[in-house]
């Protein structure tokens, strides 16, 4: 690498996006920052509405404006400032470089065209090769994920759901992109063939060193695959650090209670601990730490200031007030 | 002390289709006790959510007898049948689709209680309305919303509150918590396990989600393509179960614990699909254990242990 | 979390908790469309002519009246719009027109709204041979040009305004069957519908309560619509001479008359296709209005 990224493939300050709609503005993304090393995996993690989903379209420069409003101090890709790219250029990298795989498989495909046409189309569009060489290489995509070559001209709906994730999974890959955001690509899928596409994610992405975001709400899949994880609520990352700091050494109060509500396979008889209340309105922030009114640990000063993300160590920060208080800690419940 | 409220005896629905029969539910057979709960497990297309709605009628079933309180309500005439309704309610997995847009949570509340007569003052109705409300955890202020002004936790709670409204002795769960956000889903969960403990309701909770139905059922059966593969009390089917495929579906659940490296049992393959299926066992074409007898008949379920069944010629 | 507690007692004070209208989210939609306010003040101001002409104009003399010194007079300031063959001022048969075309069009429409809903609705909640059969025979129906239709139907019963009336409206069945059975077959597989046979609720009933209220935006756009159609078929059979009997002042049978003198009268032409056409015009704005004000997807 020549260029000056300082080794991360992805490096982004300050995100905000809000999408003014007639009534109101939703403040769906209020200010994060992220930084993703080569060939490392970063679990981003929250419920409905924490803001997953837009922040990795505003990654791609893909949420549509008007409504939406993306305000960004920096953004590069592989150490490419893409805030000044024009569209003709976010198309050549989108999809080459960047490409993201959505969450339900039976939409994301276009029911007339044969799942080999629409792999090749994007290697087509992007490597410049010619018809028969991008089918070609269609083939390859598909053997890649477990599908034999000869199915390159069915249709869609002659493939089940899982089947489908896999196409969408080869259409992502094809042009071996550098970073890959995955944005909850097995929820709608069975649990036996989430476990089947997971592992061949997992695969491609040792074989090919590429980068990822995965965008989940699911805290198993997170320990299975990431590396890293960054907790979201309210638009803003309460928690992020590497697996190990995150998951065994938990500080923030919302990480605590998302673990406590996941019923637990080892212990049937452990009462699930749930987060009262509800998911603050995007259009209605609370002041201060939007967590604080569900929060048990939260104090007076907790309502007056949002809490910026600090560093504990080097591999992993928060954004608690309270977290280096003396008396103040954390009730994870063991889950081994 | 074996107290069964409910037991379904060779329950068969087949459903016709432009390419043959589909057996969505295929011989099954099962008991409840009375305030229990039986987790009825299994993926999309194994014929589970069929069962529950078969057992209410909401579908009828093709064949076999439904036995609620010594009485085989498949027998029953319309308005025998509608009179039982009262007893037996559902909540639904989807709670955007389970509520009427155009009704208030009041009304929606209140039909069961103005349509089976069982008060016809109209504020006495509202004030059991609110006593509803009160009992799920809704705020009395919610009364005159509709919902698509609530978020899914709150439908879910009217879903429930209009389950409840006529008192029923059993109720089938299809699902309750799959669409919700998981910090919600505990609420949920937490919430019937309460109603359950105070009024002695007995639960049939039809889930893919292993974890769920092992924190909240006294016993599981698990469904492959319309067929039981495993039936036994929670704690065995956890620490033993013998199943291959039930073996399969355990290992494939993520646990978000980094200190456990579990090896997983992947299957090939996807599930078949169910019209006109081969005799033979219906999970041969994935397992990973299959022998050539397994393709030459349908396994029986057999006990194995005391109240631990398994429908597999290895295993048994 | 005090105030809050305050907020609850405050209301629970009050107790009386306001039920909230979708009709405001409709307006507030519909308002965005200058097209459809602009049909539905045309709409309204129709309505209104309608309603007000018998106070205006004395049936007999104004209308009916004959006075063949003015005949065939050109469009002037004491008559606005002429005179016809027989002395009559057009501009006032063209206001008390507007009670006959309306009359028909909504009665017409209210006729294959009760036949075409209760066939509709029953045929897609039922479904199997009914519905097979009911969808057959409303194919039919649709394969013959609805004109025809009516010309059958009137010319079976007899002339007058009340057999124009049914006929219009029995030859406009056949699309609300359609429409009706469509959404129908929406709405009945939502978990609502299942919810309520579990409550014990009898068909009919959730028909009634939970399928139609579902359906009703469908409904009512379609219904614009077609009062629209409705009065333009109702013009045709006057013209054809089969529709309100002279000497009322119908539209179609204005234009009708008014034929013969097209050369050098043409005004006893124009104003009533006029009217005809600013009628329907003005419906179908507020019918599309409406359509794109209800219509789900629209809405977040």
């Amino acid at each position: 690498m020549t260029k000056n990224n300082n080794g991360l493939i992805l490096e982004v300050n300050n995100l905000v996006v809000r999408y003014e709609t007639m009534d109101g503005i939703v403040r769906a993304v209020n200010g994060i920052d992220l930084k993703l090393g080569y060939k490392r995996t970063l679990g981003l993690v929250g419920e409905t509405g924490a803001g997953k989903t837009t922040t990795a379209l505003a990654l791609l420069r893909l949420v549509p404006d008007p409504p939406g409003i993306v305000e960004c101090e920096k953004l590069e890709i592989d150490g490419e400032n893409i805030l000044t790219f024009d569209s003709d250029k976010l198309d050549q990298i989108r999809g080459k470089d960047i490409s993201m795989i959505f969450q339900d498989p039976m939409t994301a495909l276009n029911p007339v065209y044969t799942v080999g046409e629409q792999i090749a189309e994007s290697i087509e569009l992007h490597e410049h090769v010619s018809k028969t060489e991008a089918l070609k290489r269609a083939g390859d995509m598909l053997e890649l994920v477990g599908i034999p070559r000869s199915r390159a001209n069915d249709y869609p709906h002659q493939f089940s759901g899982g089947m489908k994730q896999r196409v969408v999974i080869a259409i992502a890959l094809a042009c071996n992109p550098q970073l890959l955001l995955a944005d909850e690509p097995t929820t709608a899928l069975d649990v036996t063939i989430q476990a089947q596409v997971l592992e061949l994610m997992h695969e491609l992405k040792e074989k090919y060193n590429t980068s990822m975001i995965m965008i989940t709400h699911d805290l198993g899949i997170v320990a299975e695959i990431c590396d890293e994880v960054a907790v979201m609520y309210a638009g803003r990352i309460v928690e992020e650090g590497t697996l190990e700091k995150v998951f065994n050494h938990t500080k923030h109060p919302y990480t605590e209670g998302l673990f406590n509500s996941l019923p637990n396979v080892k212990d049937r008889k452990a009462k699930l601990k749930p987060i009262k209340g509800l998911m603050p309105d995007p259009m209605d922030l609370p002041p201060g730490c939007a967590f604080a009114p569900r929060c048990d640990y939260a104090t007076e000063a907790c309502t007056q200031k949002v809490p910026t993300l600090t560093s504990i160590d080097e591999a992993h920060r928060v954004a608690c007030i309270r977290y280096d208080e003396p008396d103040f800690h954390i009730e994870r419940r063991i889950l081994s | 002390m074996s107290d069964p409220i409910l037991e379904v005896r060779n329950l068969k629905k087949y459903f016709k289709t432009s390419r043959g029969m589909l057996h969505a539910v295929d011989d099954i057979s099962f008991t409840i006790e009375r305030g229990k709960t039986l987790g009825l497990v299994g993926e999309s297309g194994c014929g589970k959510s069929t069962t529950g709605r078969a057992i209410l009628r909401l579908i009828e079933p093709t064949s076999g007898e439904v036995i609620f309180e010594g009485v085989d309500i498949c027998k029953l005439s319309g308005e025998q049948m509608r009179k039982k309704r009262k007893d037996m309610q559902i909540i639904f997995q989807d709670p955007f689709s389970s509520l009427d847009p155009k009704k208030t949570v009041n009304q929606i509340i209140a039909e069961p209680i103005r349509e089976n007569r069982i008060i016809r003052d109209k504020h006495k109705r509202e004030d059991r309305v609110l006593e509803l409300m009160e009992t799920v955890g809704l705020a009395e202020r919610l009364i005159n919303t509709y919902p698509h002004e609530l978020d899914g936790g709150r439908r879910q709670r009217i879903g429930i509150a209009r389950a409840l409204a006529m008192e029923p002795k059993i109720i089938i769960c299809d699902e309750p918590v799959s669409a919700l956000d998981v910090s919600i889903q505990a609420q949920i969960l937490n919430l019937l396990k309460e109603l359950q403990e105070s009024m002695g309701l007995t639960y049939i909770f039809i889930t893919h989600d292993l974890a769920a139905v092992n924190h909240f059922s006294d016993d599981i059966t698990v469904m492959y393509l319309g067929k039981i593969v495993e039936k036994a009390p929670v704690e065995d089917l956890f620490t033993n179960p013998i199943h291959p495929y039930t073996r399969a579906l355990l290992s494939a659940i993520p646990v978000p614990d980094l200190s456990e490296k579990r090896r997983r049992i992947s299957l090939k393959g996807e599930i078949t699909s169910p019209v006109n299926l081969p005799d033979e066992c219906r999970f041969a074409p994935r397992c990973y254990e299959c022998i050539d007898r397994c393709r030459q008949g349908i396994p029986p379920l057999v006990e194995v242990a005391p109240n631990h069944f398994v429908s597999c010629f290895v295993h048994s | 979390m005090t105030t809050y507690t305050q907020v609850q007692k405050q209301q629970r004070a009050t107790k009386r908790y306001k039920k909230r209208s979708s009709f405001e989210e409709i307006w507030r939609q519909l308002r965005r469309n200058k097209g459809a306010i602009l049909g539905m003040i045309l709409v309204a101001v129709i309505v209104i002519i309608a309603l007000i002409s018998p106070l205006i104009y004395d049936y007999q003399k104004d209308i009916a009246g004959q006075n063949i010194k003015q005949r065939l007079q050109k469009p002037s300031a004491e008559h606005w719009f002429g005179t016809d063959e027989l002395g009559r001022d057009i501009f006032a048969r063209v206001l008390y027109g507007a009670r006959y075309s309306l009359a028909v069009g909504v009665v017409a429409v209210l006729v294959a709204l009760v036949i075409g809903v209760t066939l509709g609705a029953s045929a897609g909640y039922i479904g199997g041979t009914f519905e097979n059969i009911v969808m057959r025979v409303t194919d039919i129906f649709l394969a013959i040009p609805s004109v025809l239709m009516a010309i059958a139907v009137v010319s079976a019963l007899g002339k007058s305004t009340l057999n124009l009336m049914l006929a219009v409206g029995l030859a406009s069945t056949a699309p609300f069957v359609r429409v009706v059975r469509a959404s129908v077959l929406v709405v009945k597989d939502e978990e609502y519908i299942e919810a309520a046979r579990a409550i014990g609720m009898r068909p009919w009933k959730i028909i009634l309560v939970h399928i139609l209220p579902n359906c009703v935006s469908q409904i009512i756009v379609q219904a614009t619509l077609r009062v629209a159609s409705a009065i333009i078929s109702a013009a045709q059979l006057s013209f054809l001479g089969l529709g309100v009997p002279a000497p009322a002042p119908e539209w179609g049978s204005m234009l009708s008359s008014g034929r013969q003198y097209i050369r050098d009268h043409s005004y006893m032409t124009l104003f009533p296709g006029l009217a005809i056409m600013v009628t329907v015009l003005s419906l179908n704005l507020f019918g599309d209005g409406l359509r794109d004000a209800l219509d789900p997807k629209l809405k977040r």
